[in-house]
């Protein structure tokens, strides 16, 4: 757009003023909140996923995973929970909780075991500490107490296989279609151009029943192949990549024809090695689309062993139940991969999807 | 680029990135065979149709023949998914869909009536303000980042950064949020005794008193200029002043201020407010309109700079040049964004789905979580309802298609 | 050994002909440019021979044996193209070395060829490094590695120079003759070009619209061109044509009335034109002498003059308004505006030409 460096010393000379304009600070303002709404609930999610079970239950609406500090009971056998007694004078003294005495509690003072006093109930405040509670991550995943409902392990192997194994067929299929219907003249071409990109107007919500008929049909239900086969051939794809393929000088590959490769080889030795940027943005849509995809698999896929992340968060988080902190930890784990692409292959991605306009 | 090296060096002695070149060269060569005797057999040329065999095949199997059926299972009934088993029934399932008292009253109609029409109503609604809603956003927001920002990088990644969550994960994370013991409740909890104890506090002469004073005395001196007041400035000043004043000593204006005590609103659950709705619609916002601002902002960068150079030489207003240049500009674009958006709005189901359920009640229930359930919920399975829905959603979504197609052509003309 | 001969050749896309039937028989060790201006199928016709285009008549004959059938990996030719066509992901090296794996030479004797093409092409330093971090000139030599290694029997060049800049273009010239030297291999070279084709050809074939004009010895198309094309195509600057009615001719000569005034008497074979035929004179502009004012065969007013230093050019018009430009050697004091006379050639250096047809009568010497 404009150069508003240039402009705005020159718009400063014409007003009178320098520095930032007040349509800046505006501008700045706008960005935060919007940086805010975006990253705020993400971010109490993942500091709620590292919440006792305990907070969680008690809806702790502290940003923080606090925890009430804990000392051993003088007999060993239980743990007490430690509070901030006010006293009349004002001044303040750790307490342990023993009991509940009708409105009072029976209470000592750390390092007094054995002086029980009791005081009314209001003169105390929880003590809180901060306290991580990682084990909501460790304990689904390395299965110290493994969680029936959600076997987070046999979820994510799920997710990683169909999306490794989706995006190489994506890649290769579609490659070598678009492959053909850029670099060779024949009868029936532009035909198949136009039925290819004219499906990519079939939305794939319509055909939900007939596309499920026909995978039953093939015994592909309840099989991550069902998932995975279906869409490989994706109409964007050859799109995208026949786009990219026009652009490759013929005369590399009549040069390589001359060479003696043969068709096959001029594709996978000559064309696939060019196309890599637009296959790399395509790899990284279909990452997405698959490591993300949640309605079919949800009709294809009805048992558990087979759920992918996506099916057994949105099972596990319809399910009533005290794994709260499970759920939240293993969505943390499952937003986790995609994250960490997408901060290192940021600009990447977002050129990618600008220049395609697709996603 | 990929690193091909010298397929012939020994593959130890090389980098991982050459032994990945190794490979690949290795793997086309192991492929070779077959190929080279399959193109001695039919001719180089033809190749290009042994390259298209996956992909039609795959295409036609999952794509075009799905959507033939999808026309056949709609004049069928039963509840098989095994196609000989279901009987014809004609237009029966139709019939069922579409023989309502009114469209415009669900109760009207039959069981499946019902719940088809709830559907079309909420996606119509839901379609209709969160497609403007969103790209007035993301337009702003594309604005905003085509300016001289620093670190704009930055500020985009962020913005896009949710279009990358799962749908799933989004509903998870705003479900958590929207809590009635959540955090959006707690914010506004302790926006509200924040407020209030500022009100109340001695502080309030001195800090709202002054902000007051200013506000006042701007909104004097101009009334009092319009209607000519001499020196009005002052006058505006004084009245400004003492009305401020008077104002914040003032117990009734306190009280006034004071906000009544916030209580949590059960933003997904509540049945009789719009919130469960609203919600819907700001968080699939939320998760996609990272996407178009992209689209957006890369549609506002092609626009040559020097048009704005020389509008401002002509003295052109900003504003002006946003409604003259930037927006005609863009047109194209936005019509792109606006159909796409309508498309998929119209599609929506992921993120409702997992975070009301299509709840409370019926009230967040889109047009294709109806075809999900007609199909694959409950004992009941009504396939052929299902796609008789399908079909009179995909006419829908033609017709915005088609109205996509003559908008561009339209444009490509004129 | 190779030869090449083309039988009535002909190429059409769709109903578009774009070759109308050319022979040509090329022998052993030749150096041949098909030279004529852009979209006359010189290009086409080198991309039939190569096997990247089907012929759609005629036959292509390698050797004697008819190749048309054959894949263009097995008709044992190599290209340079006029982009050179370099792999950009695969290093000098992988370049050179791609086409020979393909038709699996075993490894040692792929790296001896290498190593003996880049010593001859003077680039061993340039093996590891990929197309994108060379120059212009580098990545020719390159591309013509990479058609050295094959050992073709024919090599092929589809305007390989036209990317570089004048000095290295000269330069290259004389690299791909040595080459040609140095091989002895048939070449076939494709230019737009006709300082190209006069100082490298053995033999030149001049191809205009799909057909072949001319087919000879660099002098011999430059001092007996059979057609106006080729006398205007071939020569720089090129030959002045004077229009003309012809006076009377006979078997030994002709003599021909210039629009321009005069007459001109010239040896030539017009035994088959009749007098009052329109016929053009060619003359090159070496061949004219400027003379003073209102003598010899034209008069002609100056109006620029080019000074080279050691050459000198002088363009001007006719009193028909046909313009000519003479060539003198070493400088001139003829000034802009100056009107002189000219004398048109010493009678053999005059060429006729039938207007309508535009063939030459052929000259006598």
């Amino acid at each position: 757009m404009i150069n508003t460096a240039d402009l705005s010393a020159f718009l400063g000379r014409r007003r009178g003023r320098a520095g930032l304009h007040w349509t800046d600070w505006l501008a700045y303002s706008y960005l935060v909140l919007g940086v805010l709404i975006v990253l705020m609930p993400i971010l109490w999610m993942f500091l709620s996923s590292i919440k006792s079970p305990r907070a969680l239950v008690e809806n702790d609406p502290r940003m923080l995973p606090y925890e009430q500090v804990q000392v051993p009971a003088p007999d060993g056998a239980r743990q007490l929970g430690v509070f901030v007694w006010t006293k009349p004078d004002g001044t303040k003294a750790d307490v342990a909780f023993v009991g509940p005495r009708g409105l009072n509690a029976r209470v000592f003072e750390l390092g007094r075991p054995d002086q029980i006093i009791e005081v009314p109930r209001a003169q105390l405040e929880r003590k809180d500490r901060l306290s991580p509670r990682w084990e909501n991550y460790t304990e689904p995943t390395l299965g110290s107490t493994q969680s029936r409902t959600f076997n987070f392990l046999r979820y994510f192997w799920n997710s990683t296989f169909v999306t490794i194994v989706a995006t190489l067929l994506t890649l290769v299929v579609n490659a070598m279609a678009a492959f053909a219907l850029s670099k060779y003249r024949f009868r029936g071409r532009d035909f198949m151009v136009i039925v290819i990109v004219s499906t990519l107007l079939i939305p794939p919500t319509v055909i939900l029943v007939p596309l499920f008929m026909t995978v039953s049909s093939l015994g592909m239900l309840n099989s991550l192949w069902g998932v995975i086969i279906p869409a490989i051939a994706t109409p964007t794809g050859v799109f995208l990549l026949r786009q990219y393929m026009l652009t490759i000088p013929d005369e590399l590959l009549e040069a390589a024809r001359m060479d003696g490769a043969s068709e096959w080889k001029i594709f996978w030795r000559i064309m696939l090695p060019l196309s890599l940027p637009a296959l790399s943005v395509l790899a990284i849509l279909s990452v997405m689309w698959r490591w993300n995809d949640f309605m079919w698999p949800l009709i294809v896929l009805t048992q558990s062993e087979v759920f992918t992340l996506q099916l057994g968060l949105s099972t596990f988080k319809g399910e009533l139940n005290d794994n709260m902190h499970y759920l939240l930890a293993m969505t943390v784990l499952t937003l986790l991969p995609v994250t960490l692409v997408f901060v290192f292959l940021q600009k990447h991605i977002t050129t990618g999807i600008a220049n395609t306009g697709l996603k | 680029m990929a690193s091909l090296p010298d397929p012939s060096a020994p593959a130890g002695a090389r980098s991982a990135g050459d032994l990945a070149g190794w490979l690949w060269s290795k793997l086309g060569d192991a492929l070779d065979g077959p190929f080279r005797a399959l193109q001695r057999h039919i001719g180089a040329n033809r190749m290009a149709y042994v390259f298209l065999v996956p992909n039609v095949l795959v295409f036609g199997l999952f794509s075009f023949w799905p959507m033939m059926l999808n026309f056949y299972i709609a004049f069928t009934g039963g509840q098989s998914a095994i196609l000989a088993e279901r009987p014809f029934v004609g237009l029966e399932n139709f019939r069922e869909l579409l023989d309502c008292g009114s469209w415009l009253d669900p109760k009207s109609c039959p069981v499946a009536g019902f719940s088809f029409w709830t559907g079309i109503w909420n996606t119509l609604f839901f379609a209709l303000v969160q497609v403007p809603v969103m790209i007035v956003v993301a337009l702003a927001t594309a604005l905003v980042l085509n300016r001289d920002i620093a670190g704009r990088g930055f500020w985009r990644a962020v913005f896009f950064y949710p279009v990358m969550l799962s749908p799933v994960v989004v509903a998870v994370i705003w479900d958590w949020v929207l809590k009635r013991r959540g955090i959006l409740n707690a914010l506004i909890d302790d926006a509200v005794t924040g407020w209030n104890a500022f009100v109340t506090s001695g502080w309030f002469p001195f800090v709202g008193g002054f902000v007051l004073a200013a506000f006042l005395h701007l909104i004097m001196a101009r009334l009092f200029r319009l209607m000519k007041v001499p020196r009005s400035e002052i006058w505006g000043a004084g009245v400004g002043i003492g009305l401020a004043l008077l104002l914040v000593f003032s117990t009734a204006f306190r009280e006034f201020l004071t906000l009544p005590d916030y209580r949590p609103v059960n933003w997904l659950i509540d049945v009789r407010s719009g919130w469960p709705m609203f919600w819907v619609i700001f968080v699939y916002t939320w998760g996609h309109l990272g996407f178009y601002m992209l689209i957006l902002l890369a549609g506002l960068q092609a626009i040559p700079k020097d048009l704005y150079e020389a509008a401002e030489m002509d003295g052109t207003s900003k504003a002006r040049q946003f409604w003259r240049i930037t927006l005609p500009l863009l047109m194209p674009t936005m019509v792109v964004v606006l159909v796409l958006s309508l498309i998929r709005a119209f599609q929506a189901f992921d993120e409702i789905y997992v975070l009301t359920g299509g709840g409370p009640g019926q009230a967040t229930k889109l047009i294709i979580q109806h075809v999900y359930e007609m199909a694959f919920i409950g004992d009941a399975k009504r396939y052929g309802i299902a796609s008789a829905s399908s079909v009179l959603v995909a006419a829908v979504l033609l017709v915005l298609t088609l109205g996509q197609l003559a908008a561009t052509r339209r444009r490509a003309g004129g | 050994m190779a030869t090449l001969t083309l039988r009535s050749v002909t190429k059409s896309f769709g109903p578009a002909r774009v070759i109308h039937g050319i022979d040509l028989e090329i022998g052993h060790g030749e150096f041949i440019v098909f030279v004529g201006p852009s979209g006359c199928g010189k290009s086409t016709l080198l991309r039939m021979i190569a096997g990247l285009e089907s012929v759609t008549t005629g036959a292509v004959e390698i050797d004697g044996q008819v190749v048309n059938d054959i894949p263009a990996a097995e008709r044992g030719l190599a290209m340079v193209f006029q982009s050179y066509a370099l792999y950009p992901h695969m290093s000098v090296r992988q370049n050179l070395s791609f086409g020979l794996e393909n038709i699996r030479t075993p490894k040692p004797e792929i790296a001896r060829r290498v190593a003996e093409a880049a010593r001859m092409l003077r680039m061993e330093h340039l093996l590891e490094r990929r197309p994108g971090q060379l120059s212009g000139g580098q990545r020719q030599r390159v591309a013509i590695g990479r058609a050295v290694v094959r050992e073709p029997k024919i090599f092929l060049f589809d305007e390989p120079l036209s990317n570089l800049d004048a000095e290295l273009r000269v330069q290259m010239r004389v690299e791909i003759g040595n080459l040609h030297q140095r091989l002895g291999n048939t070449m076939i070279y494709v230019t737009h070009d006709q300082v190209e084709a006069m100082t490298m050809a053995d033999r030149i074939a001049v191809l205009k619209d799909g057909r072949l004009e001319q087919f000879g010895r660099p002098l011999d198309l430059y001092n007996h061109p059979a057609n106006l094309f080729v006398a205007g195509f071939i020569g720089s600057p090129r030959m002045n044509f004077l229009k003309g009615t012809l006076e009377a001719a006979d078997a030994r000569s002709a003599t021909v009335a210039l629009a321009a005034g005069g007459r001109l008497a010239l040896p030539c074979e017009a035994g088959a034109a009749k007098p009052g035929d329109a016929v053009t004179l060619g003359i090159r502009p070496e061949h004219i002498t400027p003379i003073e004012a209102g003598q010899g065969d034209a008069t002609l007013a100056v109006q620029v003059t080019e000074q080279l230093g050691g050459e000198s050019y002088l363009h001007g018009t006719l009193a028909s308004g046909e313009t000519l430009t003479i060539r003198l050697p070493g400088q001139t004091r003829v000034r802009r505006g100056e009107t002189i006379g000219l004398r048109l050639g010493e009678p053999a250096a005059r060429r006729l030409f039938d207007s309508a047809s535009g063939a030459a009568y052929p000259a006598l010497s």
